[in-house]
């Protein structure tokens, strides 16, 4: 492994580390758990508070969306494994400002236990935890099964709306339900080039043949719906758009914020060519694009690869998106 | 009738500790063929970290059980981290008023442990998870003892089941948590948590065995 790591069983460590040096203008470490991050001016009185937690890996995701109009306090967990039940308890400790807390993450088995447990500790202390969890994933279970697809990059339009709702000063209820309508509007894909390795195991955990690619891969490399040769960039996006718009079935003159982010290891102008063709796509159903996000904005350590998230906007959407954000993954 | 002194038995949790980290490497090995691999890494840390806060504290059993219950919860994360450490806590709760345990007390410790799982996790037996270790292995301490067995037999079809449990895996589909996605693809590997959970059972029998004492 060719690596800038200085001992794999501490790479969360040295990665917050580092984290909130480089950002000390926008955000904190809290003082009672290392593995809790907050936005500098959190807890703000009478705010609810916005809160998010996961397995490291994803940078920027999580840590990278706290701050100013985004989420109050973020859990950490190891890489690719979930935050513990006490961080989600600390991370809501940190945001609540009297008016309740909403917890807002991916559906996967150990966030789901661990956020469990932590409302009922926080409950005991009389702080009120709400939750939304996202499920975006389109190849990750049937449209008839939709409670069961994992929550990957909508996430961070779910981050977005719900935490800039709660700015807007909105009861604990309002901020829940604006969250769950913006997932509830996003659906993504992954398609998968290569694969990536845990520092601590020292090895790829799957493999992606080369001259192949995996439809579907999910961000820890759960496998997709099908592994194919890899075609050109055109192919690709033509069928991560298809994929993502017939599992949604937006009316012609539907709006619609995109986000095209890298897994890690593929470059920028990869996700610009996979972009030009995405654009036609969605402009040929019809669709209007308000907004686009390019970048590494939810990434899986050195994954090659990149996914595709479409939130389909109502008048209340646009207006939270175009809220300013002050944080490290939006600046 | 057996049973054996709660005091001064929090030995048992180190030697489950050890157990545990003896088997880093296999258990990593057999979570990496469905899972991500780090099932051993964090099992390792979780009861490492409680065996140095255990080591020359002379606990009772039920005092080792809650340290190392804490420490997977608030300190390991991870589908492990709370499932475990509920169990363990849970263990801890049951026991920690009485003196001496019995094989009453025993398996009431072991379903409240399971109880506590259930609670927060959805899995059923089948779905290849830890369940299916636990709940057999359950069954067959309660029936040993429903049958007129002494504690100590009881404790040796615990082990038993509990072996057997890990090894029906094997032939199971995943239905939950990460391995649920490769399907059957999942078929033919030994769940790792299943596997770990026969590690703790088997070695809990084997520290309680040895100090089992007629009442």
């Amino acid at each position: 492994m060719q690596r800038f790591i200085n001992n794999p069983d501490e790479v969360v460590e040295d990665t917050v580390k580092g984290f909130v040096k480089a950002h000390a203008d926008i955000v904190r470490l809290s003082a009672q758990n290392p593995r809790v991050i907050a936005a500098r001016h959190t807890p703000v009185n009478g705010k609810v508070g916005v809160i998010t937690g996961g397995g490291s890996g994803h940078e920027p995701a999580f840590i990278g969306y706290t701050g100013r109009n985004m989420l109050d306090a973020v859990a950490v967990g190891e890489l690719f494994s979930s935050p513990t039940a006490k961080s989600f308890l600390d991370a809501a400790r940190e945001a609540n400002g009297g008016k309740g807390v909403v917890c807002l993450y991916g559906n996967y088995a150990g966030d789901n236990m661990n956020v469990k447990m932590a409302i009922k500790l926080a409950a005991k202390e009389g702080i009120e935890i709400t939750t939304v969890v996202a499920n975006d994933d389109v190849c990750s279970a049937g449209p008839e099964e939709r409670e069961k697809r994992r929550g990957v990059a909508g996430e961070i339009f779910m981050w977005k709306c719900g935490a800039a709702k709660a700015a807007e000063g909105a009861s604990l209820e309002e901020v829940r339900a604006t969250a769950q309508k913006a997932i509830d509007n996003c659906r993504s894909i992954g398609v998968g080039l290569g694969p990536c390795t845990l520092p601590s195991v020292g090895h790829p955990n799957f493999t992606i043949e080369p001259g192949t690619m995996e439809v579907g891969i999910g961000h820890h490399g759960e496998p997709g719906v099908r592994v194919e040769p890899l075609r050109s960039a055109r192919d690709v996006a033509e069928e991560m758009a298809k994929i993502v718009l017939d599992d949604h079935q937006l009316a012609a003159g539907s709006e619609v914020a995109v986000i095209v982010s890298g897994l890690g290891a593929t470059p920028l102008n990869e996700l610009y060519i996979l972009h030009d063709t995405i654009e036609s796509e969605i402009a040929g159903r019809g669709l209007t694009i308000y907004r686009v996000y390019i970048g590494n904005y939810f990434t899986s350590l050195e994954m090659v690869g990149a996914t595709l998230t479409v939130m389909a906007l109502d008048d209340e959407l646009k207006r939270l998106l175009d809220v300013d954000v002050q944080c490290p993954a939006m600046l | 009738m057996q049973q054996f002194q709660n005091a001064k038995s929090g030995e048992i949790v180190l030697s489950l500790a050890d157990r545990i980290i003896e088997n880093r490497a296999y258990l990593s090995e057999i979570d990496g063929k469905i899972g991500d691999g780090d099932h051993g890494v964090n099992m390792a840390k979780g009861f490492g970290m409680a065996a140095e806060r255990i080591k020359g504290t002379d606990m009772s059993l039920a005092e080792a059980l809650d340290t190392l219950g804490t420490v997977l919860m608030t300190e390991i994360g991870g589908s492990m981290g709370p499932l475990y450490g509920v169990m363990f806590t849970q263990f801890a709760e049951t026991i920690e008023k009485s003196d001496a345990i019995d094989a009453t007390a025993f398996s009431t410790m072991l379903h409240n442990g399971l109880d506590g799982i259930q609670a927060i996790g959805s899995a059923k037996v089948g779905d290849k998870t830890l369940l299916d270790t636990l709940v057999p292995a359950i069954t067959a301490f309660d029936t040993a003892i429903g049958s007129g067995k002494s504690f100590g037999e009881a404790l040796q079809a615990l082990v038993a089941a509990a072996e057997a449990g890990r090894d029906s895996t094997r032939d199971l589909v995943a239905k939950i948590g990460r391995a649920s996605r490769l399907g059957e693809r999942s078929l033919g590997v030994l769940d790792a948590g299943a596997t770990s959970c026969a590690l703790i059972l088997t070695s809990l029998a084997e520290g309680v065995e040895p100090r089992l004492q007629s009442a």
